[in-house]
């Protein structure tokens, strides 16, 4: 399934302070089964873009369309309820969204709001919690009594439950320990390899886009600036610092290699295989 | 949850605003008190003026105040619609046994339209122009004498700006944790009643949670950083009483005054 923007302009409220044209005249297409990374400064629009694609943010201006599903600032009210179970939204720090007494009916909950019957919803968290990777015996724990980690996934699992095509998720690694956080990343990309999930990400760590991203789209000042491979965007070092991004930690060491031994590698490298291999090639290791 | 200003401080430099909160926060007080001496039209009027150039004073617009009242509009009516259904007296226009509509019921409904109002419009004029953590020193000041009888003034006031620093911090959380449950298919506003109370369990039982945890939290910060509550402390922001918080108090001394000579004398609508 396929997200569409047209010329988007959206306005942000937080409490009484409302911040006009959070996003500028957007357009955009996330394709079909893609892997989309969104990068960006802090305030740049990434989480608004984000709210924009499941309705939780109604364009100002133009039109937002998911599969053949189209919001527009007149048909919102119809239309956000489909493409919230269309589009998944995994919220930075989920688990905070956790509040039922036992994890089964918190992945319940998202399921049987959208009318699935409860024998039915029932089944599905069996199969999803199965999917994060949890034991099912966690079924009929309080989520309360989880770890943090356990806990995020749980509230993954309460967001798979509702079947969505695209799940689009705010820094799912934000505070796990960097095993945590490489063991979610890895889920998420499973997912997409193996189901074909359309996968859209905020992130902050330049490594994920290297490792998982087929896609990148940069925000700065509430426009896109730039959306194409991330090899493409990585090849940029000047643009990178002007839109206040950093590179992956390979790419990083190749600038450096280079610069010392005064040598151009054959290709641009974002992982440490790649460069491994880049080197040899050129008889440097 | 955008359109609650109760509690809410609106930055600016008016007269109102540079008051001291304790001359503030007393004239405020004391105007509740002052308006029970009203009890006929002229002195409601004077009532009313004084109402106004607060309001006016404050610099902030009208719409806002108005937008105080909105939430108790209906307390307000139910009560003025006791009044005027259930007062007997002067000229009767209706008359269905117990419910009667006369002259003094209308007028009196008036008059209870009136207070309602007023108050909330002082106090709103009091909030709006001070800043919370001024109106906590303030009630901590003017509670200093009640130490003497063993109540624990320092820490009611404490809770008191603790509290009011967390409220736009929980409406922020408020705010997360709806949209969270939006995406999981919940929508607001909409069903029966106890349909929509139900909804309100995804949204508490989360911001119960992480308050407790930042409570917490702010409980242990403080104490590795050795907060005693029994200490004698000393504060960041003085207070300072100046000429014109006298002028204040004088100007609500002068209120009841003048409204003592207006009022009627001996005769009540009560």
């Amino acid at each position: 399934m396929q997200i569409n923007l047209q010329q988007v302009t959206a306005d942000y409220q937080a409490g009484p302070i409302r911040s006009p044209e959070i996003l500028k005249s957007i357009s955009t297409t996330v394709k079909s089964g893609s892997f989309t990374a969104v990068v960006g400064k802090t305030g740049s629009g990434k989480s608004s873009l984000l709210k924009l694609m499941n309705g939780l943010l109604i364009p100002v201006k133009g039109s937002v369309s998911v599969g053949d599903i189209t919001i527009t600032s007149e048909n919102a009210k119809q239309s956000v309820k489909e493409v919230r179970q269309k589009v998944g939204m995994v919220f930075q720090f989920p688990e905070s969204q956790l509040f039922a007494e036992t994890v089964e009916k918190d992945i319940m909950f998202g399921p049987m709001n959208f009318g699935v019957p409860e024998a039915e919803a029932k089944e599905i968290a069996l199969e999803v919690i199965e999917r994060v990777g949890l034991e099912a015996s966690l079924l009929s724990k309080s989520p309360f009594s989880l770890s943090g980690g356990q806990k995020r996934y749980v509230a993954m699992a309460g967001i798979l439950a509702m079947r969505p095509d695209i799940l689009v998720l705010d820094e799912p690694g934000a505070g796990l320990d960097p095993k945590g956080k490489k063991e979610v990343m890895d889920l998420l990309h499973a997912w997409h390899k193996e189901r074909g999930l359309t996968i859209l990400l905020v992130t902050h760590d330049m490594d994920d886009v290297a490792l998982y991203a087929d896609e990148v789209i940069v925000m700065d000042s509430g426009r896109i600036v730039f959306q194409d491979e991330p090899e493409r965007l990585f090849a940029d070092v000047e643009a990178i610092h002007q839109w206040g991004l950093d590179l992956p930690q390979a790419r990083k060491l190749q600038i450096r290699i280079e610069q010392e031994a005064n040598v151009t590698l054959s290709q641009i490298c974002l992982t440490r295989d790649q460069l491994a291999a880049a080197l040899i090639e050129a008889g440097l290791a | 949850m955008n359109k609650l200003i109760l509690g809410r401080y609106f930055p600016g430099d008016s007269l109102l605003h540079r008051i001291d909160p304790r001359a503030k926060l007393l004239a405020g007080i004391s105007f509740i008190f002052i308006l029970f001496i009203a009890n006929n039209w002229i002195t409601y009027l004077v009532l009313w003026l004084f109402t106004f150039t607060m309001m006016k004073l404050s610099g902030v617009s009208i719409r806002i105040y108005l937008r105080g009242v909105r939430p108790l509009i209906w307390l307000i009516l139910f009560t003025v619609s006791l009044q005027v259904l259930f007062t007997a007296g002067g000229k009767i226009y209706i008359d269905w046994g117990p419910i009667t509509i006369s002259s003094f019921g209308l007028i009196n409904g008036m008059y209870i339209f009136s207070r309602f109002t007023m108050i909330i419009f002082v106090s709103t004029v009091v909030t709006l122009t001070t800043k919370p953590i001024d109106l906590t020193d303030a009630i901590n000041y003017l509670l200093q004498p009640l130490k003497r009888l063993k109540l624990p003034v320092d820490e009611i006031s404490l809770m008191l700006s603790i509290a009011l620093r967390f409220i736009p911090i929980i409406l922020d959380e408020t705010q997360k944790v709806m949209d969270a449950q939006r995406a999981r298919g919940t929508v607001f506003g909409e069903g029966s009643l106890p349909q929509q109370i139900k909804k309100i369990v995804p949204i508490f039982v989360p911001l119960f949670v992480s308050s407790l945890i930042r409570a917490e939290d702010m409980a242990n910060a403080m104490e590795v950083r050795g907060y005693q509550s029994n200490n004698p402390r000393s504060s960041f922001r003085r207070l300072h009483w100046q000429k014109t918080d006298i002028a204040a108090l004088i100007a609500m001394v002068l209120l009841a005054v003048t409204l003592f000579i207006l009022r009627t004398e001996g005769h009540h609508f009560h």
